[in-house]
């Protein structure tokens, strides 16, 4: 579990090229890295319930990121915030 | 500037060519079809049948040229369609069966 604040990195990681998949994490954020902002819940992992598959729970986070970074536009302090699975995110030292 | 990745078609956050696209935020009317569509998801949703999720999936397997071309609803179903095939709700032959008498 990450606690307010906690600084982490997207898992840049691309199931994509692996095989039919559904996931919520959107291209342009793997590998970035950001900060939990808050805890939204835990909910069954959208990837097996697309599939008809059971479904562990994962927790959701707020997670705000660096806009500039993400999109090379926008001014300094521009934030996107995007709802990302625990299981995408790593600990930043 | 557009990464080079392996994105899927419906992820199109960020990319430069829809950012130079105007973003039509005015209110649809729905029409019968749309309404009968959701209507339909909706049953097959209380039913256990096909979820929300196995919806998304299904629309995101759409091929990009196709995915684009289709309104909103006509990719819902697209997808209730493909998914009520794979899972042996309703047969080819019937779906057939049903399109000629429209």
């Amino acid at each position: 579990m990450f606690p307010p604040g906690a600084l982490v990195r997207v898992r840049n990681d691309w199931p994509e090229t692996r095989g039919p998949v559904h996931i919520r994490t959107p291209h342009y954020l793997r590998g970035m890295p950001g900060r939990v902002v808050r805890l939204l819940g835990a909910y069954p992992n959208p990837e097996d319930l697309a599939f008809a598959r059971p479904a562990a729970t994962r927790a959701l986070y707020h997670v705000a990121f660096d806009q500039p970074a993400v999109w090379q536009e926008g001014q300094g302090g521009d934030e996107l915030l995007v709802e990302l699975y625990e299981h995408w995110l790593e600990p930043v030292q | 500037m557009d990464k080079d990745v392996p994105r899927a078609p419906h992820d199109l956050g960020g990319v430069s060519k829809f950012l130079c696209e105007p973003v039509d935020v005015e209110p649809h009317a729905l029409t019968d079809f749309d309404k009968e569509v959701d209507a339909l998801r909706g049953i097959l949703g209380v039913k256990q049948v096909m979820s929300v999720d196995e919806l998304r999936r299904g629309i995101e397997a759409i091929p990009e040229a196709e995915y684009h071309r289709l309104s909103y609803y006509r990719r819902w179903i697209r997808s209730i369609t493909d998914n009520l095939l794979v899972k042996g709700v309703i047969t080819e032959a019937e779906l057939r069966a049903a399109l000629e008498r429209v």
